[in-house]
């Protein structure tokens, strides 16, 4: 991305891919709600999005030939391992999904993902605005 | 970002909660089967879910963060032996007078099917939020 859309856009562009990694393993969840053994997981949304700003704000190391080896985890991607989830309460057969609670969290999840929509969008109607010079 | 996994792992576990409700259903069918030996009596039968890690796939995309979707490992046919009915006037009755009946739980299968449908509609729900922030998406830059 330019760096023009990169400063406008902020921190909206990493919020929403936290947002819909953390998406994907929620759904994973509840997916597994009867799988045994199943250990429910999740993602810390505020740590992620704070190491994503510092990186933001850190300067990079560029890799400019072939041998150079990524300081980033990968390209654009964001580091942070799934944390398992302290179960409420254990179930025999080893599965720690408690279904209600995933689907809070997944629809808390939802909304979040749709605040950083709402909040690019109207960064990109700001931008067309001003390159319309109306 | 990668909002269409979701599809496949939701799927996944629609198609898990299928297999389980028709497995139940068959279950459910059999209660009444008589049977002339213990051995060819109905066995009810119960499917193993088990997780799949999918792959990190694809660059961009960074590692430590498997989404996981369900199989089923396989049907296992319950081992609990059949209940002996005395009923001479049966026409599967053997010398004895006795017919054999699967050992079905009517209540337990009932159980289980309703745990079934919730955990479908829990799906269904997932796929529905993931439908409308993926349209939503599509609609980026556009307002």
């Amino acid at each position: 991305m330019s760096s023009i859309t990169d400063r406008a856009l902020g921190i909206h562009t990493q919020a929403l891919e936290v947002a819909s990694r953390r998406l994907e393993l929620l759904a994973s969840n509840i997916a597994n709600a009867d799988t045994p053994g199943y250990k429910a997981r999740d993602l810390d949304f505020r740590a992620l999005l704070n190491q994503a700003s510092n990186d933001q704000a850190a300067a990079r190391i560029t890799t400019t030939r072939a041998g150079h080896i990524a300081t980033t985890p990968a390209a654009g991607g964001l580091g942070g391992d799934a944390l398992y989830r302290v179960p409420n309460h254990a179930s025999l057969d080893g599965n720690t999904v408690d279904t209600q609670q995933e689907h809070a969290v997944f629809a808390e999840n939802a909304v979040r993902y749709q605040a950083s929509l709402d909040f690019i969008n109207s960064r990109l109607s700001g931008l067309r605005k001003a390159l319309k010079g109306e | 970002m990668n909002l269409s996994k979701i599809f496949d792992i939701s799927g996944s576990a629609l198609s898990a909660q299928t297999t389980r409700l028709n497995t139940i259903a068959s279950n459910l069918a059999n209660a009444d089967t008589a049977s002339t030996t213990p051995e060819a009596a109905y066995r009810a039968r119960h499917p193993v879910f088990a997780t799949v890690l999918q792959e990190a796939t694809g660059a961009g995309q960074s590692t430590g963060q498997p989404a996981a979707s369900v199989r089923i490992a396989g049907i296992v046919e319950s081992q609990a032996p059949a209940i002996a009915r005395h009923e001479p006037g049966h026409p599967l009755a053997d010398e004895n007078g006795y017919i054999y009946l699967p050992a079905v739980n009517t209540v337990e299968q009932m159980a289980d099917m309703i745990s079934a449908s919730r955990s479908y509609s829990s799906s269904v729900d997932v796929l529905t939020t993931t439908k409308e922030l993926m349209l939503r998406t599509l609609q980026l830059g556009r307002g």
